[in-house]
């Protein structure tokens, strides 16, 4: 069974992101911010991140250049998922190591598209 | 609400416009799908729209009926696995079997808003094609003239554009407008979109090595589904290739064209199939 490390401030994203997750067999872990998630990553290092930008103590961008230097951190794939949607954002998520990005509000569909697209399922 | 006789009058209607087998159970969608349009048209009710349609004096209200009926639900390469059948496999042939005469037409035959089109586009386009000296026409036809003006402008929503659509695609083939993305003018000059009901003629538009058409037959009843393929095996290449969608097929309907064995949700000609060597599938 896969694991995805779900990280966004939003307790109900975090729910509704699980529940996709978990709709597609994966068991979850979730983060509440940047730095909770390297924590998770250093216990036990997740298949998918679903990434969120904006957050207290560390925000997504940072975290994803951390997890990208840790021992084993290019394995997961990251899927950043953001409110910010300019395309220069875009890129820079994408220039970190970031491996797909969606914007919300999102559907399960599209996120269920993403995974595929990054070989998760 | 509209009366079992009015609906009955739709069902007939609709089947002979568009194909489309509305079934018994279907006077919801059709109440729901038509009331827009009833209040567009300054219709008091359902009732006297069907009126209006069974006195056959208001033709742009009888097409408008038929594609608020149509289904429209489209996404950037729905489905994943045709397009990489096509990127990795069916395209490579063909350009290979046309190398002499150096042009590939494709048709995208129930384009709804231009996104199926435009990721054969950007197949294409990532294919290095088309290459000096060589044509490559993608159309794309739907029978809504509204979907069509959308597919030509080539503007979507965020919602749209990450529906099925990569994010290095979308860095790479769209500009962003606010919290709209539109498709690049390379892409955009790539695409052809026209109207066209896919129950009439069609034979003007000429010969296809590759054919689009998902999504569509699973709406028709059989013995449209069957002039269908006939009609459409009839404009595609000797050697070219069908692609419907996941849960559709020709097998019960036409003996022209067979399932390719390979590539699931392709059909070639039969006469192709029995002789591999002159369809793509000659590697």
């Amino acid at each position: 069974m896969k694991h995805a490390l779900v990280v966004d401030d939003s307790a109900v994203i975090r729910k509704v992101a699980c529940r996709i997750m978990e709709g597609l067999a994966m068991r979850t872990t979730e983060a509440e911010d940047g730095q909770q998630a390297l924590m998770a990553c250093r216990r036990e290092m997740p298949d998918v991140v679903l990434l969120d930008w904006n957050m207290p103590v560390m925000d997504g961008y940072e975290f994803l250049k951390a997890l990208r230097k840790m021992p084993g951190g290019k394995a997961p794939k990251v899927v950043f998922c953001t409110t910010e949607n300019d395309v220069a954002c875009i890129a820079r998520a994408m220039h970190a190591g970031a491996d797909e990005y969606v914007m919300k509000p999102f559907d399960r569909e599209t996120m269920t598209a993403k995974l595929q697209e990054v070989g998760v399922v | 609400m509209i009366t079992e006789a009015e609906f009955a009058f739709l069902r007939a209607f609709l089947k002979q416009r568009s194909g489309l087998d509305l079934g018994p159970e279907k006077r919801y969608l059709a109440e729901s799908r038509l009331r827009p349009l009833c209040r567009d048209a300054g219709l008091g009710s359902l009732g006297e729209l069907v009126r209006k349609l069974r006195s056959g004096e208001d033709r742009g209200l009888a097409d408008a009926a038929v594609v608020a009926m149509a289904t429209h639900e489209t996404m950037f390469f729905r489905d994943r696995t045709p397009f990489e059948t096509l990127r990795t496999d069916i395209l490579p042939r063909l350009v290979e079997a046309r190398s002499e005469l150096r042009r590939l037409r494709i048709w995208s035959a129930a384009a709804s808003t231009g996104q199926e089109a435009y990721s054969v586009a950007m197949i294409v386009q990532e294919m290095g094609l088309p290459a000096a000296g060589w044509t490559i026409e993608i159309l794309g036809t739907d029978i809504s003239p509204s979907a069509v003006e959308r597919a030509r402008a080539g503007t979507y929503s965020t919602f749209e554009v990450q529906r099925g659509l990569p994010v290095r695609h979308l860095l790479d083939h769209f500009s962003q407008a606010g919290t709209d993305w539109t498709i690049s003018p390379a892409l955009r000059s790539a695409v052809e979109f026209r109207v066209l009901n896919l129950l009439r003629d069609f034979g003007g538009l000429g010969t296809f090595d590759v054919i689009l058409c998902r999504n569509l037959a699973i709406y028709l009843d059989a013995p449209t589904k069957t002039a269908l393929f006939e009609r459409l095996a009839r404009v595609l290449a000797p050697d070219g290739a069908l692609c419907l969608g996941t849960s559709e097929t020709v097998l019960g309907y036409t003996r022209t064209l067979v399932a390719d064995p390979e590539r699931r949700g392709f059909f070639l000609h039969a006469t192709a199939a029995a002789q591999p060597e002159r369809a793509y599938l000659a590697g």
